[in-house]
């Protein structure tokens, strides 16, 4: 791999843009395709599939054999609530391989003790958020049940083009919701993308239960082509 | 989208750009149950320093001696390691799979 080659790849895996490079195994010819080229590459459709599979391996093209290495970012959770949930959600998500955040500022509630080995902001979320950088490989999940802190979270999780946003709460608490978010300017598309009730619907009862439908809903979000994720 | 290899890649291009030599080795093809998935890589400089790995342990140390060869002589080389491969056998993939490791130079 050439030198600019590589710290190309490096600049964009720290700024967690995801990134391939093509490798022809017979000569060792090889590309760096951006993000941001994926759209007119001539393998766009082998690469885009890879990169939502998150999985590198060798194809076929031109009757050539080429190995397309994907480089995706690091999947982070950000957790809005240090509640029950939140417990057996935090632990369950860093097992998957999620960089996990819980948010609360609550310090009853966001505590080391509630929380080990997890990184803890007991902030409101306007001062919380920010430094996060949440970005499009984050999914974002709103469970205090406390308006006053679900609602900017949801806001600010609207601009950053999150893979999936979740809220905790029935469905008459989900419209009391909606209604509050477009009063503050929320739009449609917004709202239609927020999985509420959150969870895949598998009769959750328990919070570990509840922590698997959550965790089960955005894998099917990272994972499946779009028109089937729940 | 999972991925922890974060320091390895930064690792070889600091080593190059510190004056090394080094290469890159990674898994590219895998069959039956194979410690590493496509992708895992392997950075390895000129002093035999190696981050990273592409099999949990059991054919690191063959892979840096052939990585030595493609630092020096600058092609890249496939490798096959497997049970089926008295040599790799002896090297000790004993978790009963293949792995194809492509090694190349960095410069």
């Amino acid at each position: 791999m050439d030198l600019k080659t590589l710290a190309e790849l490096n600049a964009e895996r720290a700024a967690r843009r995801p990134a391939f490079v093509v490798t022809e195994i017979d000569n060792g010819a090889q590309r760096l395709v951006k993000a941001s080229d994926l759209a007119g590459d001539p393998l766009r459709n082998e690469l885009a599939k890879q990169l939502r599979m998150g999985k590198s391996a060798m194809i076929e093209a031109d009757g050539k054999k080429l190995f397309v290495n994907v480089y995706a970012p690091t999947a982070k959770l950000v957790i809005i609530g240090a509640v029950h949930i939140s417990q057996a959600l935090a632990p369950l998500a860093r097992a998957l391989g999620y960089d996990v955040t819980v948010v609360d500022p609550r310090t009853a509630f966001a505590s080391p003790e509630r929380f080990p080995d997890v990184s803890l902001v007991a902030e409101w979320p306007d001062v919380a958020l920010p430094p996060l950088n949440v970005d499009h490989y984050t999914a974002f999940v709103a469970v205090t049940h406390d308006p006053k802190i679900d609602d900017p979270a949801l806001l600010h999780a609207f601009e950053r083009d999150c893979f999936y946003i979740g809220a905790l709460g029935s469905r008459k608490t989900h419209a009391k919701r909606v209604d509050r978010l477009k009063a503050q300017g929320a739009t449609d598309a917004n709202i239609a993308s927020i999985h509420a009730p959150i969870g895949l619907p598998i009769g959750a009862i328990s919070p570990g239960e509840v922590a698997v439908a959550i965790m089960a809903q955005i894998t099917a979000q990272l994972r499946l082509p779009k028109e089937s994720a729940a | 989208m999972l991925d922890r290899d974060e320091d390895i890649l930064q690792a070889a291009e600091d080593w190059k750009k510190a004056g090394r030599g080094v290469a890159l080795a990674t898994v590219v093809e895998t069959w039956g149950s194979a410690p590493r998935p496509a992708g895992s890589s392997l950075a390895i400089n000129d002093e035999g320093t190696f981050l990273g790995s592409v099999s949990g342990g059991c054919v690191e140390g063959a892979v840096v001696t052939e990585a030595l060869d493609v630092i020096s002589s600058g092609q890249p080389k496939l490798l096959e390691f497997g049970v089926a491969d008295e040599t790799a056998f002896n090297v000790g993939l004993s978790c009963g799979g293949t792995i194809r490791i492509f090694v190349e130079k960095v410069g």
